[in-house]
């Protein structure tokens, strides 16, 4: 699809116009992705106490983690906000079909990430590394008892996050459709932009978690 | 805050978004020799960590999420979070380390 | 396609269930809101005439102990999250928000309807637990007994957690709305009180409530997978759960207490028939009291295991709070001043407000004395003291709130004779439930606690006979409320001569609010 459908969108009938609406629509992202920094952020304040109550407990538990993987993953959200980006700047141009490259390109980023980081867990069930009070201290070793403190905090904080990639992916799944039914055009792609938003903050979040988890341990 | 037509719908041009991405995968790299060198920065090694940590999320969020282009409102509304983040860790951390020591029950 | 036939409003223009059900009209949410909030209110109003039955005398008298602490969990989380903290906001917020600026709607509706079922669904798997497995932890699910109780915690948190999520909703729409869909000349500084304490009580919506997301998602890791966060067995620190769990909760009952404020804002102004004395003051300090409420959440823990200095901190801290507030009642006082005053029933609400609201402001700058607070911590005076706040506060302005909006969202007008019944009963019954309760906690007797010394018995008796007078006048303004509904006389455009915006259009008002944008140029009180 090289052209774009110039249908004009219909906006609500409390707005202005449609840009009126579109800026109302943005704020109201941004309103909501300081909730999410804040609920994100309640679990690395209680990381950052923890880790400061029990630093060598925290770098047994660290050394566990692979940093390669880590690392790896940290470069596919990076390049996947840069796709995500670049899918919302065609759209702006009109340039539908390298739009609808880029939002593919951001969703494969998505799987590519979920699927190492069950390699991770699954490496880690295997070791014996599950959270809380289902980690065997004597089956795996462990100097610390209270291991199994270092792992819930690392199931949460990750399976969190990765529940908010797979919850992006979906969207950006939707949006893509969207895309491709020819909803979207330069003056209209709210959606998309919203989604964007989102993932970006999917990547924010990494962002901070991957020196927090895999380096500073 | 009224914003002209002609702002409301900023396009990021590309060579800004792909300087951008550059810039967070040199400075991804940046972040792991800073790791490989922390037996030399010792305490510090974690601090520097977050601080590049830090310039990534500005990064992301000035030219990814567009913030640079966006209204001031929306950008003193996500920087709010971050106060309150804030506020929750300093006094909940003034409280845990201005407590009597205590051996702990381990 | 607007409909200027004025027999058409927003009740009658759209019928069937379904057409309440899938509404986006924010009036009919409203209304939506309305009928559940006063459900819930009906359930928790029994589990509170259950407590105070059971502390009628000494001794068992018609329940166990165990059954006691389901009930009073019960009493004070429906309370909480099902009726206070979206009680005003979501019934008189969203009916009147868009009204008092001039706007059509919301600026989400679909989110503002979304908002409705997810208190919907949390309400229902809240009350779920009832029949699961009670709870007896009290509304604050303290660690580490709530980590180790038989009760089913993990649905009730994520019952409240999705609550939780209804109110973010709700703030992140408000916020917007205020920001974006105010008519024209309506600048920041001529919107009515009310949308500034709506607006404050929103900013502490959206961002306190986050963290109480992650601790209950906290709560549920630690009770599921025993990681050992909030259990002190496995190093953990439960001082820690309170800190996360307050540094939500008391932004939350800045979120009860702001928009009631914003209500007695507007009842004085319209009843003394004279402009707001120090609109500006009272605008801010709402804002005030949305900041100042996120630094003080400690002085809920003075004795908790926090440290001295935490204590001390949050003591200074919490003295701050006074200030904003002092100033409202203050201006709301001298608004009275030389105003020609009328004492309908609405005006009577918010007169008892100021009496009662004084009662529990006072002793809560009592209870932030560090010293006093460790005599007082977990005594009937902190019961007394709370409740002199949510319901001489909250509820009074929202009884008030209810009486004074009605001609305008029903189209009738309720018995006057009878809602100032509600009022004298209410305000007798509260004051003779609540008032003895400071002094059994100057006494000592500790709050949550099944049974009781003998000594403390009269007094109960006395506060349990005040729980009837307060129920009876609860039931009969349902009466009335439902009377005026049936057979209420047809209210005019303005029965009370005020000067907000809603009052421009008619009752109730048509579907799109107004037939054309209104235009201001002035403020909202230009009565003299």
């Amino acid at each position: 699809m090289s052209t774009v459908n110039s249908h004009e969108h219909h906006y609500a009938h409390h707005f202005k116009n449609a840009d009126h609406e579109f800026v109302t629509s943005k704020q109201g992202i941004w309103l909501f992705m300081v909730t999410e920094i804040l609920m994100f952020g309640g679990l690395f304040v209680a990381f950052f106490i923890y880790h400061a109550m029990y630093p060598e407990m925290f770098a047994e538990g660290a050394k566990q983690l692979d940093w390669r993987m880590g690392f790896t993953n940290t470069l596919v959200l990076i390049f996947s906000s840069f796709t995500m980006a670049l899918g919302i700047h065609y759209i702006q141009k009109g340039d539908a079909r390298k739009a609808t490259w880029n939002l593919s390109a951001t969703i494969l980023c998505g799987a590519i990430f979920m699927v190492i980081k069950y390699f991770e867990y699954t490496h880690k069930f295997h070791l014996g590394f599950f959270p809380g009070k289902y980690l065997d201290v004597a089956r795996v070793g462990a100097e610390h008892a209270n291991l199994g403190l270092y792992f819930g905090f690392y199931y949460c904080m990750t399976g969190l996050h990765g529940i908010h990639v797979l919850t992006g992916m979906s969207l950006i799944v939707w949006v893509l459709f969207r895309h491709l039914r020819g909803d979207f055009n330069p003056h209209y792609y709210t959606p998309v932009e919203g989604v964007g938003i989102f993932w970006h903050i999917v990547d924010l979040v990494w962002i901070f978690l991957f020196p927090l988890l895999y380096l500073v341990g | 805050m009224a914003q002209s037509n002609n702002d409301v719908h900023h396009i990021v041009e590309f060579p800004i978004l792909m300087k951008t991405a550059l810039a967070l995968f040199g400075l991804t790299f940046l972040t792991m020799i800073a790791f490989w060198a922390h037996s030399y920065l010792g305490p510090l090694g974690p601090i520097v960590a977050f601080l590049i940590a830090g310039v990534k999320a500005a990064l992301v969020m000035m030219y990814f999420m567009g913030l640079k282009y966006d209204s001031l409102m929306n950008r003193f509304i996500f920087a709010l979070g971050f106060f309150f983040l804030l506020l929750l860790f300093a006094i909940s951390a003034l409280d845990i380390w201005t407590r009597v020591p205590v051996a702990n029950t381990l | 396609m607007a409909n200027h036939d004025s027999n058409l409003n927003y009740i009658n223009e759209f019928k069937g269930i379904k057409s309440w059900l899938f509404s986006l009209d924010h009036k009919r949410i409203g209304i939506l809101y309305m009928i559940s909030v006063m459900f819930f209110f009906l359930l928790g109003g029994i589990a509170a005439l259950g407590i105070r039955l059971e502390l009628f005398s000494v001794g068992p008298t018609l329940m166990t102990a165990d059954t006691y602490n389901q009930f009073m969990t019960y009493h004070g989380a429906i309370m909480v999250f099902m009726v206070i903290v979206p009680g005003i906001p979501a019934i008189l917020g969203n009916f009147f928000l868009p009204l008092h600026i001039g706007a059509k709607d919301v600026a989400f509706p679909r989110l503002n309807l979304l908002s409705w079922y997810m208190l919907m669904l949390g309400a229902a798997m809240a009350i779920a637990t009832l029949f699961i497995h009670r709870l007896d932890t009290g509304w604050t699910f303290y660690t580490p007994y709530s980590i180790k109780t038989s009760g089913s915690t993990a649905l009730m948190v994520v019952a409240v957690f999705i609550m939780g999520m209804s109110s973010v909703l709700t703030g992140l729409n408000f916020i917007a709305t205020v920001h974006k869909l105010r008519c024209e000349g309506m600048t920041m500084y001529r919107i009515p009180l009310f949308v500034w304490a709506l607006y404050s009580t929103a900013i502490l919506q959206v961002l306190a409530t986050p963290v109480l997301a992650i601790t209950l998602l906290l709560l549920a890791m630690e009770r599921i997978l025993g990681v050992g966060i909030f259990d002190p067995a496995l190093g953990g620190d439960p001082v820690l759960f309170q800190h996360f769990f307050w540094f939500y909760s008391h932004p939350a009952v800045y979120i009860m207490i702001l928009p009631a404020m914003g209500v007695v804002s507007e009842l004085i102004t319209t009843f003394s028939r004279k402009t707001i004395f120090g609109y500006t003051a009272i605008a801010y300090s709402s804002l005030g009291i949305a900041a100042v409420s996120f630094f003080v959440w400690g002085h809920h823990m003075y004795v908790s295991g926090q440290s001295e200095t935490a204590g001390i901190v949050f003591s200074f801290l919490t003295m701050l709070v006074g200030v904003p507030t002092a100033i409202k009642m203050f201006n709301w006082v001298s608004t009275l001043y030389r105003g020609s005053i009328s004492f309908q029933s609405p005006m009577l609400f918010a007169l008892g407000f100021l009496f009662l609201f004084m009662i529990g402001g006072v002793t809560g700058i009592m209870l932030a004395t560090l010293a006093i607070d460790v005599h007082f911590h977990d005594t009937y005076f902190v019961v007394a003291h709370f409740h002199y706040v949510m319901v001489g506060g909250t509820l009074m302005a929202l009884m008030g709130g209810f009486y004074y909006w009605i001609p305008k969202m029903f189209g009738k007008m309720y018995n006057e004779g009878l809602a100032r019944l509600t009022f004298v009963l209410i305000f007798i019954g509260f004051n003779v439930t609540f008032f003895p309760q400071f002094i059994l906690g100057a006494m000592g007797m500790p709050r949550r606690y099944f049974d009781y010394i003998p000594a403390y018995e009269s007094l109960n008796r006395i506060s349990t006979v005040g729980s009837w007078l307060i129920g009876a006048g609860f039931l009969i303004s349902l009466y009335v409320i439902i009377d005026c509904l049936v057979r209420g006389k047809k209210a005019p455009e303005n029965p009370w001569g005020s000067k907000t915006l809603e009052w421009t259009v008619a009752s109730p008002p048509p579907h799109h609010n107004f037939h054309h944008d209104p235009v201001v140029s002035a403020g909202p009180y230009e009565y003299r």
